[in-house]
């Protein structure tokens, strides 16, 4: 026994430094997380902490910047156009987000009734979420066009308007043509997860609602609404920062025209910093949505804590 | 209060038939049961006479008033379903003060009403809890409390005991019943155990592939089952069934699988050499010299009595003996049925002879 333990544990001697190592699970945990922390410091943190500093930069493009504090955002702070961006950003998260709600859960409800073809009528809401946001801009630009706007040609065509309508030539009509435009796009997320969530919820309690009596609307009311809260808020959240954050659908349709009656903040962050070559100031406006980003995510955080109803256990 | 009325209820889903004209009549206070197999089509009556589904043709009535078209919110019943559906973002008082809410009561009205089912149900201290806190035997009797807030004309239950362990489904059993006899509610309760149906109902309807096999009190289903089906559906463990011809050879006997001779009191008229279906209940065999020879194949012994399984004319048969024998596998003993106490069914039809 004792002559053939030896040369084992001269083995286990030799590669105890690596297999203690791999023993460890501290050792082990940190080994795993190596992927994850390496793919989100190359691009999230280093880029975030790079626009934080550009912001605070009088960088431009092909030249070094230097740090010049806190002058960029006093400079945008006189800026009207900024203002107007900001303006523009809120009205149309608040719009576009509010009727992707009310259309979204109100195609949810109907897609959760027993309809024919039902599986093809899901797919179909699901298109607009499928086509390339750029395609569908275009296709909205399209719409949109003052000379060859189908919606025009149509409702010239029967006899309701004389004139074709300026869409994307007046400012409140080109920002009430992009919240639809955003609207068409956004619904089929928010639709289809909603009405995940609805299958969720045991048809026995619409049953047994009916029993104690319920009307359509209390059951809406008393089962629906509060059962569904915790998807709503999630849902809404990420609609909110989607369309805080929009880019593409703007970029595309109008380019923030007219007269910056349509910039975002992110378009306007865009042709500041590279269309105008100022990498500094158009970080600094990127850096001002972050408050806004932050207060979006603090109210969904604590509304999306689990209600006492949802957690399990005794007290 | 009331009593309920089918008359004639038939349901097709497309142009599938699962109930093919049922009559039950259900008097005021009655505790009814319909048992039978998973298919039979005792759920999809009662949630009918819930409203949950349309009734193809038939008529019941509650009460005087045919409830065929009547939305289901106006039927005055309170339903207990299998999960319970208790309302999840609710505490037990709310969910139990649903239906007064809807109703519109005043809030000193609902805390009225719920405190009195509270106490019945001893849910008092549970009151400001969620579901999701409770255990299931709770939430059972929250289910419970929820229908007797509603003080309807009829209590629904929907295989209310299927989700409880072995243990509560009992001590459940035993306080569903205490609570008709206190409240005395007209009850329909639907189940697949004929154990649930045996001890808690006044009258039993059995069920079997859309059609009433049998309804009547347990002990007559137990004493005289119509037929094959309820024979073997009600009793446990269940009765054992010999194929065979009825002989009236000076005296009466029933001649077995391989020539077994078993006794008979006395044969239907004109039933000489007819084929036929022995029916004898385990706890009607006992050990005597002129039984028929069995050997013992297993013994089970669960302490009040012994459950015997032996091949019986090549047959298996289990007896039930209370008196402790001993038997040993391989054994040869003589079995022989109680005659007055054996049932005998037509081998064609299963009706009994």
């Amino acid at each position: 026994m004792a002559i053939l333990a030896e040369p084992s544990v001269a083995t286990i001697k030799r590669t105890s430094m690596w297999s203690s190592a791999f023993q460890s699970r501290h050792f082990l945990g940190a080994m795993f997380m190596v992927p994850a922390v390496t793919i989100l410091v190359l691009f999230l943190a280093y880029p975030l902490a790079l626009g934080f500093w550009l912001g605070l930069t009088d960088t431009k493009i092909g030249g070094a910047g230097r740090f010049i504090g806190m002058a960029n955002f006093v400079s945008l702070a006189k800026d009207s156009v900024f203002w107007l961006s900001v303006f523009n950003t809120i009205f149309y998260t608040v719009t576009a987000s509010a009727v992707k709600f009310a259309i979204g859960l109100y195609l949810a409800l109907l897609l959760n009734e027993r309809l024919p073809l039902q599986s093809m009528i899901r797919a179909i809401v699901l298109l607009p979420f499928v086509v390339p946001t750029v395609l569908s801009a275009i296709a909205f630009w399209w719409i949109y066009d003052s000379q060859f706007s189908i919606i025009s040609w149509v409702l010239v065509k029967s006899g309701l308007i004389t004139r074709y309508i300026e869409f994307l030539g007046e400012p409140w009509n080109a920002r009430w043509s992009v919240v639809a435009a955003n609207v068409w796009r956004g619904v089929p997320f928010v639709a289809i997860t909603l009405l995940a969530g609805l299958q969720t919820i045991s048809p026995s309690l619409y049953e047994a609602a009916n029993l104690d009596g319920a009307t359509n609307w209390q059951r809406f009311r008393h089962i629906t609404l509060p059962m569904l809260s915790p998807i709503i808020a999630v849902v809404m959240t990420f609609s909110v920062l989607m369309t805080f954050t929009d880019f593409q659908l703007i970029y595309t349709i109008t380019r923030g025209g007219p007269i910056n009656a349509t910039h975002l903040m992110a378009t306007l962050s865009f042709q500041r910093a590279i269309t105008g070559g100022n990498l500094g100031e158009g970080a600094a406006i990127s850096n001002a949505m972050i408050p806004f980003l932050v207060a979006a995510i603090l109210l969904s955080f604590f509304g999306l804590q689990r209600s006492r109803w949802q957690q399990g256990g005794r007290d | 209060m009331s009593s309920v009325q089918i008359r004639d209820v038939r349901k097709s889903f497309g142009n599938f038939e699962v109930l093919h004209g049922v009559s039950i009549p259900i008097e005021d206070g009655e505790f009814v049961v319909l048992v039978g197999p998973s298919g039979c089509g005792k759920s999809t009556l009662l949630r009918m006479l819930a409203g949950l589904e349309n009734i193809t043709s038939g008529t019941i009535s509650i009460g005087d008033r045919v409830v065929n078209n009547v939305q289901p919110k106006e039927r005055d019943i309170a339903m207990v379903f299998q999960n319970y559906a208790l309302y999840p973002h609710m505490t037990v008082a709310d969910n139990m003060g649903f239906s007064l809410k809807l109703r519109g009561a005043k809030a000193e009205e609902i805390s009225k009403g719920v405190n009195r089912a509270a106490e019945i149900l001893a849910l008092t201290p549970l009151l400001d809890r969620y579901p999701r806190q409770l255990s299931g035997g709770q939430r059972q009797r929250v289910a419970m409390g929820r229908a007797i807030v509603r003080d309807p004309q009829v209590f629904l239950f929907d295989e209310p005991l299927s989700n409880l362990d072995a243990k509560l489904r009992v001590a459940m059993r035993t306080e569903i019943k205490e609570l008709h006899q206190r409240l005395r509610t007209t009850t329909v309760y639907v189940t697949h155990d004929q154990i649930e149906a045996m001890t808690m109902a006044d009258k039993i309807v059995v069920m079997h592939d859309g059609i009433v096999e049998q309804m009547g009190s347990p002990l007559d289903l137990y004493d005289r089952p119509e037929n094959q089906f309820v024979a073997g559906f009600i009793g446990s463990p269940a009765m054992n069934f010999l194929k065979g011809n009825v002989k009236v050879n000076g005296s009466a006997y029933f001649e077995g699988p391989n020539g077994v001779k078993l006794p008979l009191k006395s044969a239907p008229a004109n039933s000489d050499g007819k084929p036929a279906v022995y029916g004898v209940r385990p706890e009607h065999f006992t050990i005597a010299d002129d039984g028929a020879e069995a050997e013992i194949v297993v013994v089970e012994p669960t302490g009040s009595e012994t459950q015997v399984f032996a091949k019986l004319g090549g047959e298996q048969v289990v007896a039930v003996f209370r008196e402790r024998h001993q038997f040993n596998p391989g054994d040869k003993v003589r079995l022989k049925p109680d005659p007055s106490l054996v049932h005998l069914f037509d081998d064609a039809t299963g009706k009994r002879m």
